[in-house]
């Protein structure tokens, strides 16, 4: 047929050699900026620039000792599982209510016209309200400790998810409405074969925001008084004016994040097959 | 007795209400569909045939008149009027398979009757190797057939088809003809199709419907006694060309003076 076209078309197979270096490149390229960021402090730490800050082989040390133990032997030595397993139950905690709370939330929003004017302009004007702002309120409410942290991711990981439901809903194209009742598909079987399946990509990308800003709030949320977590991590460390244990903790978040937000693309990538700006 | 119409339009006009203002898109439309006609809709934008459509559709409700589908009056889309968009509409998140079952599923039939109804258009439509592939990775003429095929699998009697083959390049416009031409021949679907183009209407229907705008409404009706298959090249087809394009644009002309 003239007018096939599929948009995975066979490529020429290049040499091996040149396939592995199309596979390296990525990688090598985005070692760069790290690398020289690692050598710029390094370099202003031996240069006596500061005395604040110590050098990275300092902080890697410190960090082995962070995770195993058997270098400093200190309250902090071999305790990161139980700081990062801490901080995880309640990012993940937090964010897992966030969905469930949010996604049906969106979904009745951006749907019912009663539900919208309801609770709309209620949820928008609290919207504006930094989580961090919250910080007093939740201990008053919660207490100091774990429950407060929990609340705050909640509220971190609650509105970018409900408000891309509720954008996703919204604008699912009109044709595919006219098509599904035209085929016999009408009233509420429509919400799960049309609605649902079409907001999708916009669900997803609140959850992947939503955990990103989960991440983010752990540590405010952990600065109020809990024994564990990577933000009690950061805080002791910044009371004891301990900055090699500030920049573990600070490098633990990061990598934790990162390792989270990958897998949600994976499901994302893979439930979204179908999506152009999903695949692959 | 004479023998009922499956499409029976009688006096139909649309009014559209826009921030006070009346926009009258359709007015008194009369036309009569036989089972198995094959009849287009022609005018220039703003003539109410896409309007028209959208009403034998269900999509719409006429302001005045009535449409009837064999002697009963239209009361929102059904699976016996297919619509193929120009736009196609089909469902991103589903394979070409599952757009096509989708009607046949959404009404309940047997799975094992959706499989066997969904392999045989697949197979009709030339797609059988693109079966699980999904609608961005088609072209626009693999598109349509699948948005043909949802409709026909979907057991409708009339299809209604809006400027369906006005997103594609020519090369593949023609096929697309041809095929629909072949199906319709073998089927016999009554077949409601809006186009712009004076050598589509002719290659394709038996019966040209001229429109015209301002407000919307019918002109104009044309037998198209050519024999079947047409040839686009042939003086016989030239010349009902040349009088039908006369005919549209002496009611242009009419409008401007």
């Amino acid at each position: 047929m003239s007018d096939v076209t599929l948009t995975q078309a066979p490529v020429a197979r290049p040499v091996p050699a040149l396939r592995l270096w199309r596979r390296v490149r990525p990688v090598l390229l985005s070692l760069i900026v790290p690398l020289l960021l690692l050598l710029g402090w390094h370099w202003a730490v031996a240069a006596g620039m500061t005395r604040l800050i110590p050098s990275p082989a300092e902080v890697a040390e410190y960090m082995v000792d962070f995770a195993v133990g058997g270098i400093w032997d200190d309250a902090f030595s071999a305790t990161l599982h139980i700081h990062l397993l801490a901080s995880a139950s309640r990012v993940y905690g937090g964010f897992v209510l966030a969905a469930l709370v949010a996604i049906p939330l969106g979904l009745l929003i951006g749907r019912n016209a009663f539900v919208r004017q309801l609770l709309d302009p209620f949820l928008q004007l609290m919207r504006p309200i930094p989580v961090t702002a919250w910080l007093p309120l939740s201990m008053i409410l919660f207490g100091l400790g774990a429950r407060s942290a929990f609340f705050l991711v909640f509220l971190g990981a609650f509105y970018p998810i409900l408000l891309n439901t509720i954008f996703g809903v919204k604008n699912v194209e009109p044709r595919l409405f006219e098509a599904a009742s035209m085929l016999g598909c009408r009233g509420n079987a429509q919400f799960f074969k049309v609605v649902l399946p079409a907001a999708l990509p916009s669900i997803f990308t609140g959850l992947r925001l939503g955990l990103g800003l989960a991440w983010f709030v752990i540590v405010v949320g952990e600065m109020t008084g809990v024994p564990q977590g990577l933000g009690a991590v950061i805080m002791d460390g910044r009371t004891l004016s301990r900055t090699e244990l500030v920049i573990c903790g600070m490098i633990v978040i990061g990598i934790a994040g990162f390792i989270s937000d990958r897998v949600v693309v994976l499901l994302m990538n893979r439930l979204l097959r179908w999506s152009p700006s999903h695949h692959g | 007795m004479a023998e009922i119409p499956i499409l029976d339009i009688q006096g139909v006009g649309k009014t559209y209400v826009l921030n006070d203002s009346r926009i009258e898109a359709l007015r008194d439309a009369n036309l009569t569909v036989k089972k198995g006609e094959f009849v287009c809709l022609i005018g220039a934008s703003g003539c109410g045939k896409s309007t028209l459509l959208r009403i034998v559709a269900g999509f719409e409700a006429p302001s005045a008149g009535q449409a009837l589908m064999w002697g009963k009056p239209i009361a929102g889309p059904a699976p016996d009027r297919g619509m193929v968009f120009q736009d196609y509409g089909l469902f991103p998140w589903l394979s070409v398979r599952e757009n096509i079952g989708f009607g046949p599923a959404s009404r309940g039939r047997p799975k094992a009757e959706v499989r066997d109804t969904v392999e045989r258009f697949i197979s009709l439509i030339g797609l059988t190797r693109f079966a699980d592939a999904y609608p961005h990775q088609l072209s626009g003429g693999m598109k349509q057939r699948v948005a043909i095929a949802r409709v026909l699998a979907n057991d409708a009697e009339v299809v209604l088809m809006d400027e369906p083959f006005g997103a594609l390049d020519a090369m593949t416009r023609e096929r697309l003809q041809d095929e629909l031409l072949e199906l319709w021949q073998r089927t016999g679907l009554t077949v409601l199709f809006v186009t712009h183009s004076i050598e589509e209407a002719i290659f394709l229907s038996d019966r040209v419907v001229v429109m015209e705008p301002g407000p919307g409404r019918i002109a104009s009706a044309h037998q198209v006694e050519l024999p079947r298959p047409r040839d686009v090249a042939s003086p016989e087809f030239n010349e009902v060309r040349r009088e039908l394009g006369l005919r549209l644009h002496s009611h242009h002309a009419k409008k401007a003076a």
